[in-house]
Order: structure tokens, then C-alpha cells, then sequence
């Protein structure tokens, strides 16, 4: 059933991002995930959801360039059940689809609220593009950008949309940095300088828990959601 | 009542009398309206793959084809619910003269990604209803063509719009399936323009006689191995594009 008939026209859910949902409740928290390939988007996805699915109704919608390989790693992985996961066709541009034209975006995760009920919390993820990348404020409440120190300790020096104005940064792979000569000194003071005060978050999510500091900066965002 | 980030947007100015938007035209025919198509191939995808479409005169062959058939048919639907047909009639029309389950499926969810841009562009009651009555998505033909009417133009306008993305989505996707000379893929595209212009004119003249003689004076002309060819598209495990 489509809650699009109870709302007063021409104030819908049909082609805006409305707060609120038609019985008045917060709908859930939207964050998109994008980054370049190889990153650890589809890693960090699925640790956000092991991590917090005990506690939140979680959903994840990916946008794969040309397959459903991140789909089908997180339903491999079983990391949420397939009902909770649905895969959007980009036609090769992610950034096509999470940007300028979001509505497919938009339906999956409509869909996906229909069909397994109320959620808190909806992860879009891109799939791999370039530092140009961001999520339209129609589609998405709040946007992380993923990079690595694997991706060359200067991405965040280079700047470009994505890096500058994510609402969160995370350099991920800190791990490998010894083994590729990445600075993480640099790659932190390199964010600062490109960022202010945008918050910016190193994880190795190979470590136990590595996830932690992006599940807390999560939670902080639903609480400030729901409040 | 909901709370919003933004206030709901004004509505679109009245279209002229007489169909005498013209602008309304090039805004809902431009390929950056974003109601989905850049994700489809209008099967150009899988005809690359069989290897019909490999240079600028196969890919000119292969739209003047969809021209004549998809995008004749899908023209006739568009003009017909622009002229007042009723939509749900042209909806089961339009399921009637697409044979392939993919490709109706594909039909409807680009229905239902125009439906949401239409409506924020052009909000009006015929639209409201169809998408109460289609929530999942009405045919694309349909909902352009309602689209079209509500912005103040004329049948054949909207015929021509659907001609038109029945070849330049096939056109771009064959620029990034073969890295064709995108120069030499814009003068195919201008060499089409006579046939486009007397397809919409045929699509346009069916919608005329189908006021009075119903659906079935509507084109039906259908391409077999695009219905084929998109039925194998669907099942493909790594694909650049949905359709």
C-alpha cells in the first residue's frame, strides 16, 4: 500500500523527502555512502548493520555500476535479510543516480519501507565513483565519504565535493598504511585544512569493532534526527 | 500534516490555451529531466552485445527500426492520453502491445519515475489520479502523455517526445557501450528527424481517429527481437544498463 493517498495535496511524499511520515511519526534517518572504488563503502555498510541491526530497522539500497556484486556481497554476507536490501540500476552513473536524477533511489527505499515496515535507519550506498560524487539533500539526510590511505595519502589534499563537503570523512585502511607509505598525520591535517569543522574519522575495520567510530557518529545523527 | 524542509513548490503557471507551451516541450523532452531514462538502453545494450549495433549506420538502422515500431507504438499511446483518452484504458492498451514481461516492467517503473517528476513539475488532478490508481506505476507512454497535456501541450508534442526518447536513449547508451565518435551519434540522431517527424504526425493522426473508434485505431506495431532481445537483457548477471 502506498501512503502517498492519505496526504493532503499537493503536500506528499511522492516527489519531495517530507520528515515525517503519514501517521506523523519521524521516518527513518537516510545516510548515503559514497566514495571511490575499493574504498571499504560496501565493508563499512556491512558493519554498520551487524554492528547495529540488534538495535535499529535497518535497510540498505546499493547502486552498483554495472552489476549487483555489493547487493549480493551483503546478502552472501548476511548482514541484514534480503527483504532488506534492494539494488538500484545506475545505467554506469552512480552519481547519475544518487544526484541528479534520484528516483529510483527515491522508490527503493519507499519500497523497502512498505514492505518490511517502519525503519530507523536507511544506508545508500554509491557505487565506486570519482571525488566528485555526492548524494542529492532530496534523497539522503546526511552524507559519509569513504577513501582509503591505500587510494594514495594526497586524496584528501585534492579535495573536490566529495571529501570537502561530506558530512563525515572517513579514511579507512589505516591499517595498510605503514605497508604503502601513507602519512595519516598528513591525511588528518590535510582534511582539517579542506573540511573546518566537518568531522573527519580513521578506521581499520579488520580490527575488532573497527567499525565503533562510525557507529557512534551514526547514532549521534539519529539521536539529533529524532530529537 | 507533515512537517517539511522546504514548503511545497508552486505550482506550474496555467498552461496557455490551445496548447501554446512551447518551453513545457524542451524541459519535459531534455534527457537531464530526471524521470529515469538515463539508466536504459532502449535495448541498444543487447543488441551491441548480438553485434547489430558495432558503428554509427547500424546504430542509424536500429533506431530507425525502434521508430517504427516501439516508438511509433509507445507515440500513439502518449498522444492518445494527451487528446483525453481514458488512462486506464490506455494503460491495459499499453500492456496489450508489449509482449515482453521485462519490458512492461521496465515500462511501468519509468511510468512511475516520470509520475514523481511530472507531478513536481506539473501538478494536476489527472496525474494525482492515475498515480492513486497506478501506485506501482502506470505505463510511461501513459503518464507522459498525461504529463504533456497537463503542461499545456498538444497531442502530437507528445508523440514526438516519446519518438524522441525512443532513439537518443538507444543513441547515447551506443556512445558509452562502443565509445562511438559522439559527433558522428548527433548527426544519426539528426538524420532520423524526417522519419520522427512523420511518425508523430502517424501517432498523432491514430489518436485523432482513436477519440471516436477507441484503442484499438492505436499503432500495435511491435519489434520481435527487441521483445526477445530484452528478455535476455534481464537475465544477464553483469549489465551497464536496466533495459
Amino acid at each position: 500500500m502506498h501512503r502517498d493517498h492519505d496526504e493532503e495535496y499537493p503536500v506528499r511524499h511522492a516527489y519531495s523527502t517530507p520528515t515525517t511520515r503519514a501517521d506523523g511519526t519521524r521516518r527513518a534517518l537516510r545516510v548515503g555512502l559514497g566514495g571511490p572504488v575499493g574504498s571499504g563503502k560496501t565493508a563499512t555498510v556491512a558493519a554498520l548493520c551487524r554492528s547495529l541491526r540488534d538495535r535499529l530497522s535497518i535497510a540498505v539500497v546499493t547502486n552498483d555500476i554495472y552489476t549487483t556484486e555489493d547487493a549480493e556481497f551483503l546478502l552472501r554476507n548476511a548482514v541484514l535479510p534480503p527483504e532488506r536490501i534492494a539494488a538500484v540500476e545506475t545505467g554506469a552513473c552512480p552519481h547519475t543516480a544518487i544526484r541528479d536524477d534520484i528516483s529510483a533511489n527515491l522508490e527503493a527505499v519507499e519500497d523497502l519501507e512498505d514492505e518490511v515496515g517502519p525503519l530507523d535507519l536507511v544506508l545508500v550506498e554509491s557505487g565506486g565513483d570519482n571525488l566528485t560524487a555526492t548524494f542529492s539533500k532530496a534523497l539522503v539526510d546526511a552524507q559519509v565519504f569513504v577513501i582509503d590511505v591505500a587510494g594514495g595519502d594526497k586524496i584528501p589534499r585534492k579535495g573536490g565535493p566529495g571529501v570537502t563537503t561530506a558530512d563525515l570523512l572517513v579514511v579507512n585502511k589505516t591499517d595498510l598504511a605503514p605497508l604503502v607509505g601513507a602519512d595519516l598525520e598528513v591525511m588528518a591535517r590535510d582534511a582539517k585544512a579542506q573540511r573546518g569543522d566537518l568531522p573527519t574519522l580513521f578506521t581499520a575495520l579488520t580490527a575488532p569493532d573497527g567499525i565503533a567510530p562510525v557507529r557512534e557518529w551514526v547514532l549521534a545523527r539519529l539521536d539529533a534526527w529524532r530529537a | 500534516m507533515s512537517t517539511h524542509p522546504a514548503p511545497p513548490p508552486p505550482p506550474a503557471p496555467a498552461p496557455a490555451p490551445g496548447g501554446a507551451a512551447r518551453a513545457a516541450l524542451l524541459v519535459l523532452a531534455d534527457g537531464r529531466f530526471p524521470a529515469g531514462g538515463h539508466a536504459h538502453s532502449g535495448g541498444a545494450e543487447a543488441a551491441v552485445r548480438a553485434g547489430g549495433v558495432h558503428d554509427p549506420d547500424s546504430l542509424e538502422h536500429f533506431c530507425r527500426g525502434r521508430l517504427r515500431t516501439a516508438g511509433l507504438t509507445a507515440a500513439g499511446l502518449a498522444a492518445a492520453a494527451t487528446a483525453g483518452l481514458d488512462p486506464l484504458v490506455l494503460d491495459e492498451a499499453a500492456d496489450a502491445r508489449t509482449a515482453s514481461p521485462a519490458l512492461r516492467a521496465t515500462s511501468r517503473k519509468l511510468g512511475r519515475q516520470l509520475m514523481r517528476a511530472a507531478r513536481a513539475a506539473w501538478p494536476g488532478p489527472a496525474l494525482d489520479a492515475l498515480a492513486a490508481a497506478r501506485p506501482r506505476g502506470a505505463h510511461q507512454p501513459v503518464v507522459l502523455g498525461l504529463a504533456a497535456g497537463t503542461a499545456g501541450l498538444p497531442p502530437h508534442d507528445a508523440a514526438h517526445i516519446a519518438l524522441y526518447e525512443s532513439v537518443t536513449g538507444p543513441a547515447t547508451a551506443a556512445v558509452r557501450l562502443l565509445s562511438l565518435d559522439p559527433f558522428a551519434v548527433a548527426a544519426v540522431l539528426a538524420r532520423l528527424t524526417p522519419d520522427l517527424d512523420r511518425a508523430a504526425e502517424a501517432a498523432a493522426t491514430a489518436a485523432r481517429a482513436a477519440l471516436h473508434d477507441g484503442v484499438d485505431a492505436l499503432p500495435a506495431a511491435s519489434a520481435p527481437l527487441l521483445d526477445l532481445a530484452a528478455e535476455r537483457h534481464a537475465r544477464w548477471k553483469v549489465r551497464l544498463f536496466a533495459s
